[in-house]
């Protein structure tokens, strides 16, 4: 169970739908959004992924001052564990082989520049399956549940992450 | 805005285009701005040396949002009350997307009426690379 706080404010809405490719004026356009049914700047429907920003402990995101799993120089900045193990059989194939199976979201009321929520994250099921493209697969669920200042919630997020024995392939 | 259910009928259809010729800037935008830097998404060299694939990929999140547009331009804004995905198939750069909601229900639940939507988002090999559901409280 993790918990942490993500603000809210309009600049970080209007990127997020501009990422999703949505003109929207809803999501930026505070003079026409004061005038519509929700009465003013809201999020889009799946905004509350940019909490990962204000997660402190979000491995998908560079630490300062840490080796990243990423490429610099060579294809991954993170060293070989023993002589005669390479790269790939270090913690980047296991992040490699990560991938984001489902994804459910339950809407209680809209998010608004100048919230700030509180995030809380729990552990749902996990289960094996053996797949046709990628191997044994092991999924995991994780519920995060967004509140505001007033403790109501907002959103329950839940996603289900994959694991692949393998690449997945193409066909 | 807001869809009518007096106007709407089971097996009723909306489709979009939301995205056309996906582009790798789109991709890192959304890194951006989600804050999901996984390098599968956004590092050529990564995505093929270390975890072997073709190249790299869009975060399936930018699929459910790109779909989520088609969504809410369609049902209205802050009318969504449910929205699930499943990612089917890896969306590349160059994909064009087109995303498409059908009406399966219109029901009556706490003095709202909902629609029920069967959600599909394909490839332009026609192949689904989001299958879900969502449910939007419409005008009765």
């Amino acid at each position: 169970m993790a918990e942490f706080k993500f603000p809210v404010d309009a600049s970080q809405i209007m990127l997020f739908a501009r990422s999703v490719g949505d003109k929207n004026p809803i999501y930026y356009d505070k003079e026409y959004a004061n005038g519509s049914e929700v009465g003013g700047i809201i999020a889009p429907p799946t905004f509350v992924q940019a909490s990962a920003q204000y997660d402190p402990k979000f491995p998908l995101r560079p630490t300062i001052g840490e080796p990243w799993f990423g490429s610099g120089k060579e294809a991954t900045g993170l060293k070989p564990k023993a002589k005669d193990s390479s790269a790939k059989e270090n913690k980047s194939s296991d992040s490699a082989r990560m991938l984001h199976a489902e994804q459910q979201y339950i809407y209680h009321k809209p998010i608004r520049p100048g919230d700030e929520l509180s995030v809380t994250t729990k552990r749902g099921n996990s289960w094996e399956k053996e797949g046709r493209r990628g191997g044994t697969m092991s999924f995991a669920e994780t519920i995060t549940e967004f509140r505001d200042s007033s403790g109501d919630l907002v959103v329950t997020a839940t996603s289900v992450g994959v694991t692949t024995g393998k690449a997945v392939s193409q066909d | 805005m807001a869809l009518n259910a007096s106007t709407l009928k089971i097996g009723d259809i909306h489709e979009e285009f939301v995205a056309k010729n996906l582009s790798r800037t789109q991709i890192v935008q959304y890194a951006g701005a989600s804050g999901d830097y996984m390098p599968l998404h956004t590092d050529e060299l990564y995505a093929r040396e270390i975890a072997g694939y073709p190249g790299v990929f869009a975060h399936g999140m930018l699929s459910m949002g790109a779909t989520g547009t088609m969504l809410t331009n369609w049902v209205g804004d802050g009318r969504l009350t449910k929205y699930s995905a499943r990612f089917t198939r890896q969306v590349w750069p160059g994909d064009d997307l087109l995303a498409k909601a059908t009406v399966t229900n219109i029901v009556e639940e706490n003095g709202d009426t909902l629609v029920e939507l069967d959600v599909v988002t394909t490839n332009q090999d026609g192949q689904a690379v989001i299958s879900g559901t969502a449910t939007a409280r419409i005008d009765p």
